[in-house]
């Protein structure tokens, strides 16, 4: 104990010690143990730190430090124009960033008061619903890893690759994309792009189809998940959670169909939602969710107006390279517009997206000037991660393991 | 009756003594009134039955750095039942940097509240565990206070205990 206070600082130390519970178990260890999980452990996704307080193998009290990945992007977005920010939305949810840029120039777009055109708007939706697949498919892919079958990893990562390659068509990178613009997309779709996508939603499910194969009749997987990590409906809300995981409590909650954005009220498609509220619950709805993303990408395609993918509105959406080059107008308006930015009016909104990990919203504070006063990132990671403890409490120290993966957690977006 | 009649109404029949400043920008309705009445107002607006403000989306603050209220707490909930965000605001004087924590009506308030008072220097009474969430804890700034440096200050982040 002497040592353990040494090293660790008395605040954490006391919130650890605080949460008094009266689980324990007859004939096993009489001393308590406090074990520290992270920052560097590959079941954390990431730099997540958990403090186990544990009574023989049983856990009693958890506490979550956040904070090893913080790189202070409200500080920064404070001090850039709403389109220098672009790129840094890549490195919050660092696993579907092209969801990210769509939630930003949105809450722009709206704090500004832009409409993107039609065909711009179709374009977000297919890259955001395939940013939700390849978000999922890492999710369950890294989950099923967590807790020993390392086959399926392999096999989503194979299927996350493709997604990954039209990308590299779309926009010219894999990763971070920074594909989206305010008032439109960086450049219109190539039909060898549309033509990929087409192709991979074609021959996607049949792949999910293995992979569940591979799953649901592996019993090794099911007794390590079904009925773990259960938190109740109402706990669910009261502490935050948000997206998938809310929905696999039994809530039917989407923002896609609550507070439609982009053309989502033009698609077709279901929530699905499971009651349970396990770990299983989380992974059978992630897969779900991914059918359902396969099936509005495949409406996008056909549906996909032709027309211009920027709005018309000069004075505040960049244009093209080569009118740039050419034209005096338009170098007038990017030189205004890169070195002063898009002064939105004064006002405060917030906008918040269905992201593939929950709601994702921004909060902006407007003085008229080129760079946001100030921006709230509303990240879902952060708020999923809160109702850890609630989770864990109670579970064997190989449960938080698999709670981990299966509430899906991104660092990168926790601590901003 | 539409939503952005019905809760102004219902909040001035319920509390005559606070004096709300309504404002409704870009469809989203905000209220704003004294610090004191935060946390009446927040269980009233969530066990309501009519209004059901079950989820708290997210607690921040803004620092207006030069204005008299220095800060304004800033909360924005959700009404699951009718799909309807509201926005409450409520102003904090830099010399009284204090507001009642709302973590008694929603959980979730919990380490948004914290966030805040990292960020901020905010202080929450009431509220069941106030550690810094970022920073470390002997890191003496608010980073999100205008007056801090985008660059950050030298020597400011100590380096880990031995």
């Amino acid at each position: 104990m002497e040592q353990l206070e040494k090293e660790t600082d008395p605040k954490i130390l006391q919130a650890l010690l605080a949460s008094r519970n009266d689980y324990t178990i007859e004939d096993a260890l009489e001393n308590e143990m406090i074990l520290n999980m992270g920052p560097q452990h590959p079941a954390t996704h990431g730099v997540l730190r958990l403090l186990l307080r544990l009574d023989g193998e049983r856990i009693i009290g958890c506490v979550p430090e956040l904070g090893y990945l913080h790189r202070g992007y409200e500080k920064m977005a404070e001090n850039m124009s709403y389109y220098e920010f672009i790129p840094h939305t890549d490195r919050l949810d660092y696993i579907s960033p092209m969801a990210n840029n769509v939630a930003w120039v949105l809450a722009v777009e709206k704090l500004a008061g832009i409409e993107a055109p039609k065909r711009a708007q179709y374009i977000r939706m297919m890259i955001a619903e395939l940013a939700r697949i390849a978000s999922h498919l890492v999710a369950v892919g890294a989950f099923a890893m967590d807790v020993g079958a390392l086959t399926v990893f392999l096999w989503t990562l194979r299927e996350r690759e493709k997604i990954l390659d039209i990308w590299d068509i779309l926009c010219g990178a894999r990763f971070t994309n920074s594909y989206t613009r305010i008032g439109g997309v960086a450049n219109d779709a190539q039909p060898e792009a549309l033509a990929k996508a087409k192709w991979f939603i074609d021959q996607f499910e049949p792949y999910l189809a293995e992979v569940e194969q591979l799953l649901n009749t592996n019993r090794i997987f099911i007794e390590r998940v079904d009925g773990v990590g259960v938190i109740s409906k109402e706990d669910a809300i009261d502490l935050g959670f948000c997206g998938p995981n809310l929905r696999a409590c039994g809530v039917e909650f989407d923002l896609r169909r609550n507070a439609p954005y982009l053309c989502y009220n033009e698609m077709d498609f279901k929530i699905p939602t499971y009651t349970e509220g396990d770990c299983l619950a989380r992974y059978f709805l992630r897969l779900d969710e991914c059918r359902e993303s396969a099936k509005i990408v495949r409406q996008v395609l056909e549906k996909m107006p032709q027309g211009p993918v920027h709005a018309d509105m000069p004075k505040q959406v960049l244009p093209q390279k080569d009118e740039v080059y050419t034209k005096m107008e338009e170098l007038i308006h990017d030189f205004m517009i890169v070195n002063f930015g898009i002064n939105p009016p004064v006002g405060e909104i917030y906008h918040a997206i269905e992201g593939s990990k929950g709601e994702l919203g921004f909060y902006f504070v407007s003085k008229g000037e080129g760079h946001p006063w100030k921006c709230k990132i509303r990240s879902p990671s952060f708020n999923n991660i809160q109702s850890l403890p609630k989770l864990v409490i109670g579970h064997l120290i190989s449960d938080v393991v698999a709670i981990i993966g299966s509430i899906d957690p991104i660092m990168g977006e926790a601590d901003k | 009756m539409d939503l952005k009649t019905l809760i102004p109404q219902k909040l001035k029949e319920k509390f005559p003594a606070v004096e709300f400043e309504i404002t409704d920008y870009k469809d989203e309705l905000t209220f704003k009134f004294d610090k004191k009445f935060v946390v009446e107002i927040c269980a009233f607006l969530k066990s309501d039955p009519e209004l059901e403000f079950k989820s708290c989306t997210d607690i921040t603050a803004i620092d207006w750095a030069t204005r008299k209220n220095r800060f304004t707490m800033v909360y924005n909930i959700f009404s699951m039942k009718h799909n309807f965000r509201l926005r409450l605001k409520a102003d904090v004087d830099e010399a009284d940097c204090k507001v009642d924590s709302v973590s008694s009506v929603w959980r979730a308030a919990n380490w948004q509240e914290r966030e805040t008072y990292d960020m901020y220097g905010i202080k929450f009474n009431n509220h069941p565990d106030l550690r810094r969430m970022y920073m470390p804890e002997e890191f003496e700034y608010y980073p999100l206070r205008k007056d801090f440096p985008l660059m950050g200050i030298p020597g400011s982040l100590p380096l880990p205990k031995k």
